[in-house]
């Protein structure tokens, strides 16, 4: 990592060149919601004036960018005898801007899934080779919680991260394609008054978090809680809507439908971002459904969020940015349904025995 | 035709307008991009709104519009006898439609309003499923060109014909759309089949349930969630009823 410090009009003026010459995406406010707060996604800029670098946080994350809600895997041609698959992996050359370390976390969990296992996605891959990543540091909401999951800071899975100084971003360049970019810019070495101003900034953020989620333990407390009536409870309010999966920096269940050509001549394998809150996520051939109930399929989301990744991959895939929280209809979020799993037992009275004794 | 190496014949279709705008017929002679191959797997016996021919042997009967006259139950009863699948589209034919807002009210006074004192043979509006057996229905006002396409398609090759079972939220949400309940607004997006790809409220117009009721909607944690977020529950009972899409749940109690 080379670290380097810029101005803020020299950095817009890096960006605006950036912007200019690539396909970019970068945050923009796309509406107000009904008590006046900005709402946030991330859009298609074509200049650095046209991204909000004073941002929250975005309504959606960025992962469809990388892996499209919906996308065409490949196209069949059908003749009399015979089929022939036409398969593309091309994709252009994309710069996402203004992401924060937990969307780039995300996307590092991404990787270890669709990459670094036994069958890497060539799609995804595709993507993934051909995006730059400029993340940007801020201070949390009242809501986030990805300092509970450690990633309120982030080392890897970007290009180049600026964090906040004052007149100054201080940048962490993590490739030679951003470096040598930046070189044409007027950029300079940290003084010492940078560092300390960068501590300074890393101390504020860190003490800036409102909300914690204690996720210690919590793959041992989920299996021991499969029966818990809290899923019930929980299930209850649940819309089976999807949206939750949908905002998700990580979710990245999907479905796959052969849809044949309107002539007949051929078809195409179309690939669809799905929920396991949806009620046909486990439905099978036949018409059985594995999870018929609201709170089985919301306990699977949950299991797939902070159990079974923590426990194969040694890792939660939640990253804390509570985007499924905010998006919510019926206000279920993930602090409140582990403080409420957690509640339940560890304020248990029934079963409590005294330690054995020593002998 | 052919497919995959197997030949396939043609549809025979027959598609009957009854209380409706006809928007539906129109929506299936629209999509000019497909339009030829749409026509190519049909064998159209009687559709106005594509060919003045008219015949009665056809196999699939495709039924628009709800039903609101004597007369029109005949119609219907004998289309049924002919056809060997009959199929409801659009949301007149599958719910009753707007058209049911006419249930309302007295008839009478529903007849002073629209004719003054001129004499009207009316009925309650039905929809086609209250009257005859309905093999499948298609719903939308107006249905969706690409979904009867594809249910077509399914039709002629023999695969599984099915309608998204999720709420329309998954395609709000995938065009990266404001929640309306975020602008103060009531939307029935999550209580409604998807397919229409968000279309009403992507165009920042809250959703009205025109495809009607997801599988297995959680109806009682909608209408809390309308309270909590102290929207009027009016508006919601105006939203749905304006289809007539939701009347199991609208007068459920419990």
């Amino acid at each position: 990592m080379i670290y380097k410090v810029i101005a803020k009009p020299e950095f817009e003026k890096f960006i605006d060149a950036l912007v200019k010459a690539n396909l970019s995406y970068g945050p923009k406010q796309v509406d107000t919601d009904k008590d006046g707060n900005p709402i946030y996604q991330f859009k298609e800029v074509n200049a650095a004036s046209d991204i909000a670098f004073d941002y929250t946080t975005t309504a959606s994350s960025a992962k469809h960018f990388l892996t499209p809600y919906r996308e065409t895997l490949s196209h069949f041609t059908f003749t009399n005898s015979d089929w022939e698959q036409d398969i593309s992996y091309d994709s252009k050359p994309m710069v996402l801007i203004g992401l924060r370390p937990c969307d780039i976390s995300a996307i590092n969990i991404l990787d270890d899934v669709l990459l670094n296992k036994h069958f890497p996605s060539p799609y995804y891959l595709a993507r993934r080779k051909n995006t730059f990543i400029i993340g940007m540091d801020h201070l949390p909401l009242p809501d986030c919680f990805c300092k509970s999951l450690n990633h309120h800071t982030v080392t890897t899975g970007f290009n180049l991260f600026c964090s906040d100084i004052g007149d100054k971003y201080y940048l962490s360049i993590n490739s030679s394609k951003a470096y040598n970019y930046l070189k044409e810019f007027d950029i300079a070495d940290p003084t010492d008054e940078d560092d300390c101003k960068l501590i300074e900034r890393r101390k504020l953020i860190k003490q800036s978090f409102k909300t914690d989620v204690e996720v210690t333990g919590l793959p041992s407390f989920l299996d021991i809680e499969f029966d818990s009536p809290i899923w019930t409870k929980w299930g209850d309010k649940c819309l089976n809507c999807g949206t939750c999966a949908m905002v998700c920096p990580t979710c990245y269940c999907y479905n796959v439908e052969d849809r044949p050509d309107i002539d007949l001549k051929g078809s195409s394998r179309q690939k669809q971002l799905y929920s396991c809150n949806l009620v046909d996520f486990a439905e099978v051939a036949g018409g059985h459904n594995f999870r018929p109930k609201n709170g089985d399929r919301l306990k699977y989301r949950y299991y797939h969020h902070y159990l079974g990744f923590a426990e194969n991959d040694n890792q939660p895939i939640c990253v804390g940015c509570n985007r499924c929280g905010r998006a919510c209809l019926a206000d279920i979020n993930p602090k409140d349904v582990i403080n409420d799993l957690r509640m339940e037992k560890e304020s248990c009275m029934i079963c409590v025995s005294p330690s054995p004794d020593k002998t | 035709m052919q497919h995959l190496g197997f030949s396939h014949s043609k549809i025979k279709i027959g598609s009957f307008d009854f209380t409706c705008c006809e928007g539906c017929q129109l929506q299936l002679a629209n999509r000019e991009s497909t339009l030829p191959a749409f026509l190519e797997l049909l064998d159209i016996r009687n559709f106005r709104e594509i060919s003045s021919e008219r015949h009665d042997d056809y196999d699939i009967a495709l039924i628009e519009g709800s039903i609101t006259r004597e007369d029109e139950v005949e119609r219907l009863k004998t289309i049924r006898n002919n056809a060997k699948i009959l199929i409801a589209y659009g949301s007149c034919a599958c719910f009753g439609g707007v058209n049911s807002l006419k249930n309302h009210f007295p008839i009478e006074e529903s007849i002073k309003e629209v004719y003054g004192d001129k004499e009207i043979d009316t009925l309650p509006v039905r929809k086609i499923s209250d009257v005859v057996d309905v093999d499948l229905s298609i719903p939308g006002c107006p249905v969706s060109k690409e979904e009867v396409e594809r249910i077509v398609v399914s039709v002629v090759t023999g695969s599984l014909i099915e309608l998204p079972k999720y709420p329309v939220c998954v395609e709000c949400k995938q065009n990266l759309n404001t929640c309306l309940f975020d602008l103060g607004e009531v939307c029935l997006g999550s209580i409604t089949r998807a397919g229409c790809n968000a279309v009403c409220t992507t165009g920042k117009t809250p959703c009205l349930g025109c495809r009607g009721p997801a599988d297995d909607i959680n109806f009682t944690s909608f209408k809390e969630l309308v309270a909590e977020k102290k929207l009027s529950i009016d508006d919601m009972n105006e939203k749905l009823g304006f289809y007539n899409c939701f009347e199991e749940f609208r007068h459920d109690k419990s």
